[in-house]
């Protein structure tokens, strides 16, 4: 028998981004225990890549600005799947969030009257991104790590949990290993909060570390939780494509926020001609009330550069299809044009966005004050995930609750920009406050000796073969599929195609080859990683063969329409008696009255 | 296409040796991208820590032909290829493996800063009013990544090994970004003092040279933190007074 570094606590936080400090944050406020587990260093999360800002609806910049037209934005967005108790609840908390971050010491670019400073984003209304230049994400998670680190919460950092443990028909602990010796660890907890992030990494091209293999949504899955809307996927519009090397790297919406457009190789600002029927009468009809309104016009409508995201890089795809791309397979995003407009442009580029003057300037020898960038869609964030509830954020499992990225709801088919930093915080806080209650009134839950020994074999297996192919070849083949077939346009036939290829990536998985022992060694990691991609990428392809038509993130080459009835259910995925993968359609529950009204008011 | 060698340090602590592997070269290629080739081609078991691969977490650190550097940061093409590149861990923390040493150190250290301390609130809503120009320096210091490479420069840590004297440039950036916090009311010159010792700092500036985030650690940062420990501690008037109303 294998010997366990056990650690016993209250509430167990696996992942330390932004979802997963507020919530330990909050359960260590309630008095209870707290452990938090980072996958790696503290403070190096992807919430730290967050760019552009944090939505909430201060009013600070407009004063028109207020939750209701915060929620009927984010679920516009959304296209209406998304659970509207969260956006309703995201709505109404989001300032409250951002201004306790003021109060724990973070400090947000300024107003004139020395309030916090707002800048418009893709989908919202009125300029709502509470922000640090282009840096939001640092300031976010320094903040929560430095608050944090004072309350008592026992950090491991460089730790990864490979299975949940089950007393019964709840959770009751955690199975993972430390990187640095490869030692095992068992965290035994009345309540446990995922907190894990996105997928990222099932795809060739993504703005995600390598962090970001969909561990909470397999966990939970495993464990026999539900996932939900995992066919939307979010493919950003703008990430670099050149050099090789730094592409999928994101390039902050901002950059449009503060001006920026998107042009063609022939310099055509080809947004112009697409704006969908939802967001026609919100959005600029010509190029000059486009440059008001990012200006501040309050009277001026949103430049088309501005529409969602699922819009705007399926725009940028069909210009590289239809042979109008630059270079390099992308399109032109050019903020230098703004020296037509302002005096001492560069300076203000600079001010503003300074994180991308730097990345293009370091990295791709590109001055961005003086020539355009070259961009594409990348892989950026998964809307769906964990199934919880709206209020506690509990899943279908006692005791497990999830934040953040690895949870779903809130939205819907599409991601606004600016919302996820936000979710982070109100729906991180939610998750710690219902984690540390049930903890408290749910005690003694037992582990189970057999599961642990299980856990432990199966995180061991792979050193057991001499012969086998590297993990990261296995990685890099699903990373080359997913892309190639579950991308930004499906098709029923190549999504078939994905599920066979899925079998067969399962199989060569099972025979993976280990080199070296278990000291900090990433072919290990990697192998163990894979199991929890492999699992998201069969949910991903599964769900989106079901959903036949196009919307939010969503698009069926197929089914290019949206589909009323398609319109009324989410796709719930479910891990049946037999170990299968099974999936359902769930009819969306009616708006509540008042709500239904707000959306309709501001149609 | 181009060939490029690798010189890495491998092993642990209890055992070292300097591997050598070559890879293609590819246009734009990054050092951290050659170190992943590497990885995924040649030495599945390398160790090393890395996650945005765009300068904005500060987890590669490494010494890269002697210099601390982010790897993700450093273009190949900036480096001579005719000869072999030297990659390093951080020489101011105890090896792990391969290019990974043990940090925990710093996040030890940051614990023991006082921590943030506002003011009341100015309005009744729990908020306060600053304006831009008052965060404006603060706001260069909350640029840090946390990627360690000023400690790894710096030699108070580096050559004199001073860790449980000298917080090191990192900390002393983080103590000016709260001391010059505008609502922040604490006082931490004492600890600045003593248990920081800020006085091991003889200002060389090394720090500065290598932050990848540009932040002028020595000028903005640790030379306005002495001029306040001065002011409080060394001043003959100051001092004068003090000892005149400790009399009285």
């Amino acid at each position: 028998m294998p010997s366990y570094d056990t650690h016993n606590y209250d509430v167990l936080v696996i992942g330390a981004g932004g979802a997963g400090l507020r919530a330990a944050i909050e359960a260590s406020a309630a008095g209870v225990s707290v452990g938090l587990i980072c996958k790696s260093l503290l403070g190096k999360a992807h919430t730290v890549m967050a760019e552009g800002g944090i939505a909430a609806a201060l009013a600070n910049v407009d004063e028109r600005d207020n939750w209701k037209v915060h929620f009927a934005d984010t679920m516009r967005g959304g296209q209406y799947l998304n659970n509207w108790r969260m956006a309703e609840l995201h709505a109404k908390e989001a300032p409250d969030r951002v201004k306790e971050l003021e109060a724990w010491g973070a400090l947000f670019d300024r107003t004139k009257d020395g309030l916090i400073l707002q800048r418009n984003f893709g989908g919202h209304k009125y300029p709502r991104l509470a922000h640090v230049g282009d840096r939001t994400g640092l300031e976010m998670i320094r903040t929560l790590q430095d608050h944090g680190i004072h309350l008592g919460i026992e950090v491991h950092m460089e730790c990864t949990i490979t299975s949940l443990l089950m007393g019964g028909d709840r959770v009751t602990g955690a199975f993972g290993y430390e990187r640095e010796k490869g030692r095992f660890k068992i965290f035994k907890s009345n309540a446990i909060v995922l907190a894990t992030g996105g997928v990222g990494r099932a795809y060739k091209i993504t703005s995600n570390s390598w962090e970001y293999t969909g561990d909470g949504m397999s966990l939970a899955y495993h464990a026999g939780a539900e996932l939900i809307d995992m066919e939307f996927l979010q493919f950003h519009p703008t990430g670099m494509i050149w050099p090789p090397s730094v592409q999928g790297i994101l390039v902050t919406e901002g950059v449009r926020g503060e001006g920026g457009i998107l042009l063609n190789k022939n310099g055509e600002r080809f947004m112009f001609s697409d704006i969908p029927e939802l967001y026609r009468n919100q959005t600029a009809d010509n190029e000059e009330e486009g440059w008001r309104y990012t200006q501040g016009d309050r009277n001026a409508r949103r430049p088309p550069e501005l529409l969602t995201r699922d819009h705007v890089a399926r725009c940028i795809v069909r210009q590289i299809k239809e042979g109008k791309g630059s270079p390099h397979n992308g399109v032109f995003l050019d903020i230098s044009w703004i020296k037509n407009k302002i005096p001492h442009a560069a300076e203000h580029i600079k001010k503003k966005l300074p994180s991308m003057y730097h990345q293009f300037k370091k990295l791709a020898d590109i001055d961005i004050t003086v020539e355009p960038m070259e961009v594409g869609p990348t892989t950026h964030y998964m809307m769906g995930g964990i199934r919880v509830d709206a209020d506690t954020q509990m899943s279908t499992i006692p005791g497990l609750f999830a934040a953040g990225e690895c949870a779903a709801g809130l939205h819907g088919s599409n991601r606004l920009g600016g919302n996820s930093l936000s979710d982070l915080l109100v729906f991180g806080k939610r998750a710690g406050e219902y984690a540390a209650k049930f903890s408290k009134e749910n005690k003694g839950g037992h582990l189970n000796e057999e599961e642990i020994a299980n856990a432990a074999i199966n995180a061991l297996e792979p050193f057991e073969r001499n012969e086998g192919e590297s993990p990261f070849q296995i990685q890099y083949d699903l990373q080359e599929m997913m892309q190639e077939l579950v991308g930004i346009v499906r098709h029923e036939e190549e999504l078939w195609r994905a599920v066979e290829h899925l079998k067969m990536l399962h199989d060569r998985a099972a025979r993976v080859k280990i080199v070296g022992n278990r000291e900090y060694n990433p072919g290990w990691h990697t192998a163990l990683d894979l199991q929890h991609l492999l699992t998201v990428s069969e949910a991903i392809t599964i769900a989106a063969i079901e959903r036949k038509e196009s919307r939010g993130a969503h698009f069926r080459e197929d089914y290019p329409q949206k589909d009323e009835q398609s319109g009324k259910f989410n796709l719930v995925i479910k891990k049946n008696a037999d170990g299968e993968m099974k999936l359902r359609r769930e009819p969306i529950k009616e708006v509540r009255t008042d709500l239904q009204q707000i959306i309709e008011e501001m149609k | 296409m181009a060939i490029a060698t690798f010189q890495i340090l491998r092993g642990d602590a209890s055992n070292t040796r300097v591997e050598s592997y070559s890879i293609e070269v590819s246009e734009g290629m990054v050092v951290l991208d050659a170190v992943h080739a590497i990885q995924a081609t040649q030495a599945n078991d390398l160790a090393v820590r890395w996650n945005c691969k765009a300068g904005k977490c500060g987890s590669c650190s490494a010494e890269i032909n002697g210099m601390p550097k982010l790897m993700c940061m450093t273009r190949l093409s900036d480096l001579p290829l005719d000869k072999p590149v030297l990659l390093q861990p951080m020489k101011a923390f105890p090896l792990i493996k391969d290019l990974v040493t043990d940090v925990s150190w710093n996040f030890a250290v940051k614990k023991k800063i006082k921590k943030f301390k506002p003011r009341k609130p100015d309005n009744p809503d729990g908020t306060w009013r600053m304006a831009q120009e008052d965060i404006d320096r603060v706001q260069e210091f909350r640029k840090c990544i946390e990627c360690f490479l000023c400690q790894d420069v710096c030699h108070v840590l580096r050559e004199h090994q001073l860790h449980d004297q000298f917080i090191g440039p990192r900390y002393l950036v983080y103590t000016a970004a709260l001391e010059m916090h505008p609502l922040d009311v604490e006082d931490r010159l004492e600890d600045l003092k003593k248990e920081d010792g800020i006085g091991y700092c003889n200002i060389t500036k090394c720090c500065t040279k290598v932050c990848p985030e540009d932040i002028t650690i020595t000028d903005n940062a640790i030379i306005p933190l002495k001029e306040r420990v001065v002011d409080r501690f060394y001043d003959p008037l100051k001092k004068l007074f003090r000892i005149f109303r400790f009399k009285k």
